[in-house]
């Protein structure tokens, strides 16, 4: 075959996304997800976070974090129902539906972040 | 082919051999051992970090809707189940961040002056940038 394969991007997609939320998601989950609902700290004001998502560096890395997350979950989630479940033989419809899924959540994230 | 019965086919090897028999994998094969079950779990590590970008993008929309809504994102993540979520995917996160700086020195070979660095130092300086990042990131959020 002279098509060349795209698993090499996907896998770099999927490292690239492994590196970014190893890094930057247990901070944010902890503290949106679990310390301000908790309140064990004092969650920041509106204006606060207003002016924070609107600098246009927050803008790019947030979208960048989604965007490679997204791509890290859909090669995950695409072998652990390969490998997991044995769901091999339909292997088409897992990867229309996990790299599909990652290119739909991206869109949704960018008009989400440049929007604001 | 497709008129050739299976044990006439050739083998996977080329060769004119009667396809050789595969042992059928139960569904299950991942609760047998310790080390499999921890595999499973890192693996499904990515459905939490999906989660983290649904949760992230609800919370970026509401802040930007108005402080109206900003509270009520608020309210709703503060119920005991969306936090019990936010718990659990936590522990996640972190089973893929430790279990990813773990591998990193297998998966880069980096090289100072034409020495291989040995592991140590390679797992060492990600856990540095985790910790510079992590408190970046909360002094920015925490200033306000």
């Amino acid at each position: 075959m002279a098509r060349r394969s795209p698993e090499p991007l996907l896998w770099l997609l999927f490292s690239a996304g492994g590196m970014a939320a190893a890094l930057l998601v247990p901070v944010l989950l902890f503290l949106f997800g679990i310390a301000f609902p908790l309140g064990w700290l004092s969650a920041p004001d509106h204006t606060h976070l207003l002016s924070v998502l609107r600098h246009p560096a927050t803008k790019v890395i947030l979208f960048g974090l989604c965007l490679l997350c997204l791509f890290h979950w859909a090669h995950r989630f695409r072998y652990t129902l390969y490998d997991g479940l044995r769901l091999k033989n339909l292997s088409l419809v897992i990867s229309l539906f996990c790299y599909g899924g990652a290119v739909a959540g991206s869109v949704a994230a960018g008009v989400v972040l440049f929007r604001i | 082919m497709s008129r050739t019965p299976a044990s006439r086919r050739p083998g996977p090897a080329g060769g004119s051999g009667p396809t050789p028999y595969r042992k059928p994998v139960p569904i299950f094969w991942w609760l047998r051992r310790r080390a499999y079950l921890v595999f499973v779990l890192r693996e499904l590590s990515g459905v939490f970090i999906a989660w983290f970008v649904v949760f992230l993008l609800l919370m970026a929309g509401a802040i930007a809707e108005g402080s109206d809504a900003y509270e009520q994102f608020r309210d709703w993540s503060g119920q005991w189940s969306v936090v019990l979520l936010n718990v659990i995917a936590l522990l996640f996160v972190l089973l893929h961040t430790l279990t990813w700086f773990g591998l990193a020195p297998r998966a880069m070979a980096v090289r100072l002056r034409g020495r291989r660095v040995r592991p140590g130092p390679i797992v060492a300086t990600h856990y540095l940038l985790w910790a510079l990042l992590t408190a970046a990131v909360a002094w920015l959020i925490l200033k306000g």
